[in-house]
């Protein structure tokens, strides 16, 4: 609604642009400062700093979806999986997998693409999956959208973990090359947020909102709900896939088990906490959760007090808790997120 | 093949009582409440902690402490996001669930616990020439019962009066005298029941307590309510006995190449269901959205 007024009211189409990429110039510059501040850190940072920019990655793929088509997602986590599984199997010399994995199918077992490329494959694997499954899925809205992509998820861990012959099921797929660093991490990241800002401010994004607001209105006036849910979906599940394969390559092993329960109400966790119906929230969401774990952390290996030489440390398995309780807390005193579903730069202009 | 029914009705009925106790809460609030996983959990851990006293005692102790978690988590988390739409509450739910699982993890640690709290129906018995386990028989019977005395609660008493009113339309049943609060905390408290005694006939079957383990059951019993319709108790019985049927099914009848992937054909179930009816199988009134 307030796009279309300003709309009528802009100078000049130039100031529009401007006005309009503004929020997303300054996530951009924000998730630059923060390569620039880590590649500073030590390396424990480092590593700690990376992991947060892939969420971020993921965490805006859930964005794309969620946040425009107000559409509960638990599925985003399966198509990390995807992408993070094709990536690995696409990149690995071909040696590599005849000793891991000796029962790969000829193709998959000869593919080696370059590694940079292997981001791009997973995401676009997931894409395609999310393209044959989505379609009737995106029909339902509320808790049953919910429970369904909830055993969609489900169903990608089921297979993954036993289809021994391509993941190597339960035991871990190991040897993968870490070449994701701090860089590679912040591009990427920075790339997911380009293209989730790009895809909504397009007349399919405005539309998908639309439907957000209200369903049976926007049916009303000729929007194709399904069509353009399916379509968020699909670039949602590319992102997600893109972030499964960085994900792989960072930590240089892959466990299905790395892929279930606890990071998808983890990701969603983050992006309700940083408000879902903005992209700034999404970012924020994640950098805020991955900051308080992290202080938490240090806390708990013994953070000393400057001045008075004491040291505070709390026993292992407390910052666990007290994470997910200031997460409780920020939904009950917050319950559309951190950002309330502004973008960044409306959260700094006073209310008229 | 009797062993087949009666492991299906008994699974069946487990997730049954666990769909119900969240259906209850659905029907009052709207609330999915996740965290009815703990419930069990820190119910299970309460026969844990007393299983050297006599049962009933351990019994007792188990369903007050579901019941006062059960409460607890309303009046602070659940309460202050009633009028928060129903995503952000399934969310707080999660991390309600989340918080009281890593609480368990950091108290109790996270190694496995064995405990026995029936002992005396660990013994098989034949019927009709089959060998099934008495506690499977008990399972069932206790679910029978427990349904018949819900049915008698809701439909007899007052207090199950407004509650059913407030699940029909909950801002027309404050309008006529039903007050908002109680009705609310009673469903708490009985989902609290619930999920004591689905601990401790879980529990029993399974031998062993740790700080995970209502959620596999939970999360099933969340399917069964969303495929029988959630908000409906009728549904929430029908759903649970239908996955409990179809996990059984599955297992017994899949080849056993296919048995890993047994809970996959369960899931591709429910997404056909949900497809063909959004609203569950039996779906509860005052559901349906409204233009």
């Amino acid at each position: 609604m307030t796009m279309a007024m300003r709309d009528n009211t802009a100078p000049s189409p130039l100031r529009e642009a401007i006005a309009r990429a503004a929020p997303l110039a300054v996530l951009m510059t924000g998730l630059l400062a923060l390569v620039l501040l880590a590649g500073m850190g030590d390396i424990v940072t480092q590593r700690r700093v990376i992991l947060c920019l892939i969420n971020v990655t993921v965490v805006v793929g859930l964005y794309i979806f969620m946040g425009n088509s107000g559409v509960l997602n638990f599925s985003a986590v399966g198509f990390m999986a995807v992408g993070a599984y094709a990536a690995a199997l696409l990149t690995m010399p071909p040696m590599l997998k005849n000793t891991f994995l000796p029962d790969l199918p000829g193709w998959l077992a000869a593919a080696e693409l370059p590694l940079v490329a292997g981001p791009f494959a997973g995401g676009l694997v997931a894409a395609v999956l999310a393209l044959a499954v989505g379609g009737p899925i995106m029909r339902l809205s509320g808790i049953a959208a919910g429970i369904a992509t909830f055993s969609l998820m489900f169903i990608i861990y089921i297979v993954l973990g036993n289809w021994n012959s391509v993941t190597g099921g339960q035991t871990s797929l190991m040897g993968l090359k870490g070449w994701v660093g701090l860089w590679p991490a912040g591009l990427f990241a920075i790339g997911a947020v380009a293209l989730a800002w790009i895809y909504q401010e397009t007349r399919w994004a405005i539309a998908l909102r639309a439907s957000r607001e209200d369903q049976v209105a926007a049916r009303a006036s000729g929007i194709r709900v399904v069509r353009l849910r399916l379509g968020a979906f699909v670039l949602g599940a590319f992102t997600c896939g893109v972030g499964g394969g960085l994900y792989g390559h960072f930590q240089g092993t892959l466990r299905v088990e790395n892929f279930y329960l606890d990071p998808t109400f983890l990701y969603v966790a983050m992006l309700v906490v940083g408000g879902t119906r903005s992209l700034t929230g999404a970012v924020i969401g994640t950098v805020t959760v991955a900051a308080l774990s992290e202080a938490l952390r240090q806390v708990e290996s013994g953070l000393p007090l400057p001045g008075t030489g004491l040291t505070l440390t709390a026993p292992a398995g407390l910052g666990d808790v007290v994470l997910a309780g200031l997460m409780l807390v920020i939904l009950i005193y917050r319950p559309q997120g951190i950002t309330g579903g502004r973008e960044i730069t409306a959260l700094f202009r006073r209310k008229t | 093949m009797i062993q087949i029914v009666v492991d299906a009705l008994s699974l069946g009925g487990l997730y049954a009582l666990t769909a119900l106790g969240i259906g209850i809460v659905f029907s009052v609030m709207r609330l999915a409440n996740f965290a009815h996983a703990e419930l069990v959990t820190c119910a299970a851990y309460a026969l844990f902690a007393l299983s050297g006293h006599p049962a009933v005692m351990a019994i007792a102790a188990s369903v007050f402490v579901a019941m006062v978690l059960a409460v607890l988590t309303e009046r602070v988390a659940f309460r202050p996001l009633r009028r928060a739409d129903p995503a952000t509450m399934l969310i707080a739910s999660f991390t309600v669930s989340m918080f009281i699982q890593k609480l368990l993890i950091f108290a109790v640690g996270s190694r496995v616990k064995t405990l026995d709290p029936l002992p005396v129906l660990s013994r098989p018995v034949w019927i009709a020439g089959a060998q099934v386990s008495l506690l499977k028989i008990v399972t069932i019977a206790i679910c029978i019962i427990l349904l018949a005395v819900l049915v008698l609660f809701l439909k007899r008493t007052s207090a199950g009066l407004q509650m059913r009113a407030a699940a029909e339309d909950f801002t027309m049943s404050q309008l006529v005298g039903v007050r908002a609060n109680t009705v609310i905390v009673l469903a708490f408290v009985l989902s609290g029941v619930l999920a004591a005694i689905v601990a401790l006939l879980f529990a029993a079957q399974t031998g062993f307590v740790q700080p995970r383990l209502g959620v596999p059951l939970v999360l099933t019993a969340f399917v069964a309510a969303v495929i029988g319709g959630l908000g409906s108790l009728p549904g929430a019985v029908v759903g649970g006995l239908a996955v409990g049927a179809g996990a059984t099914l599955l297992q017994a009848l899949l080849p056993a190449d296919l048995r890993p992937f047994r809970e996959a054909f369960l899931f591709v179930a429910v997404i056909l269901v949900l497809l063909v009816k959004p609203n569950g199988l039996l779906p509860a009134r005052g559901m349906k959205d409204r233009v």
